[in-house]
């Protein structure tokens, strides 16, 4: 089995993550930009992170034979702090030329606060402005569902973002279909407690169906489990998906994606 | 596929989470003092669970959402506590 893990906080996690990851089959990890569990305090804080996730993380992945791309932000859980998110934004475009960099990300909403709001429309600017892909956070349990009307109401206000250039992640049953019916990605994350498990992931896909669709293990420092995703292509097969329609989901929806950015390619 | 498979496959792992539920319902009542809305939206959420009519899952986690509309002044808190309080 083959597949893309399109979200992973790998600077959160050990190298035996990434030997595991790679003896499953994993044939490219993605990191979106990432709360570290603390507040930084400064963008000379991001820079460094920033710097990490483009020159450090690609190379520790290499030594697994692992293509590590990245996306970048300020995540919205530091998105309160206006001034430090400017501070933090103008940096980015600095990045977006490395090689590895595969647009912005995972911007969105926390606390579905009018400063996060502010900053995610920041962001969307700068997308539109670079012309770059987009990776989209949704708030958490309680917040998810107002946020992600947020969300997809600020995205659709800037008439210069085509909605399958982004990603909404972290859908749920009672989000996944605002989001498809925008034109935009959807990604559903496995985590042991909140979000999908994965049965309730292929629920998912059984009835919308895996055109527009993606799963992640959004492994990080907390509750996760970077192995989620081959997992669940597992329980795909016993409930009856061919080989070949497994694929499609856990390999080529990723690839389909991703490779709207030029950078993203994978070795022959 | 057919129902029986959805059974064979499932039924063990939802017969366990089930008595999982009946169990930390049993826990609180055990326990002392105040709940908070957790316990009473936790509550309206099972309500969901007898419909006869297909979306359960998405009906509880709407259960458990804060409807409005309109963006927070200021965010005070990072985390969500995975019902609404309000």
């Amino acid at each position: 089995m083959r597949y893309i893990e399109p979200h992973g906080h790998m600077v959160s996690r050990t190298t035996d993550d990434y030997l595991d990851m790679v003896t499953a089959g994993c044939a490219a990890v993605c990191e979106p930009a990432f709360w570290a569990g603390f507040d930084r305090s400064s963008a000379d804080g991001f820079h460094d992170y920033f710097c990490q996730l483009t020159e450090h993380e690609p190379r520790r992945a290499a030594r697994y034979g692992l293509p590590h791309y990245c996306w970048l932000c300020i995540n919205p859980k530091e998105s309160e702090d206006v001034k430090l998110a400017e501070d933090v934004i103008a940096l980015i475009p600095q990045f977006l030329d490395r090689p590895t960099v595969l647009g912005i990300g995972e911007i969105g909403l926390n606390k579905n606060s009018r400063n996060e709001v502010k900053v995610l429309e920041q962001h969307v600017d700068l997308a539109a402005r670079h012309d770059q892909l987009i990776l989209v956070h949704t708030p958490h349990l309680e917040d998810k569902l107002k946020g992600t009307r947020l969300i997809l109401d600020v995205i659709k206000s800037d008439s210069r973002i085509r909605p399958g250039r982004v990603l909404i992640d972290h859908v749920e049953e009672h989000t996944v279909k605002s989001v498809l019916d925008r034109g935009h990605w959807a990604g559903m994350t496995l985590y042991p407690i909140s979000k999908c498990t994965p049965a309730r992931a292929i629920d998912i896909l059984d009835v919308y169906g895996g055109e527009r669709l993606w799963m992640n293990s959004a492994c990080d420092w907390g509750e996760s489990v970077p192995l989620a995703v081959p997992r669940t292509a597992f329980e795909m097969r016993r409930r009856g998906w061919s080989a070949e329609a497994v694929d499609r989901v856990v390999f080529q929806n990723p690839v389909r994606f991703l490779s709207q950015c030029p950078k993203f390619k994978l070795p022959e | 596929m057919t129902r029986q498979q959805v059974l064979d496959l499932y039924f063990m792992d939802a017969r366990c989470k089930l008595i999982e539920l009946a169990a930390f319902l049993d826990r609180v009542d055990r326990a002392t003092g105040e709940a908070d809305f957790r316990l009473a939206a936790f509550r309206a959420a099972l309500g969901g669970l007898a419909s006869d009519e297909t979306g359960r899952a998405a009906g509880v986690l709407r259960s458990f959402s804060d409807p409005t509309d309109q963006p927070i002044e200021k965010a005070t808190v990072k985390g969500a506590v995975g019902a609404w309080p309000g």
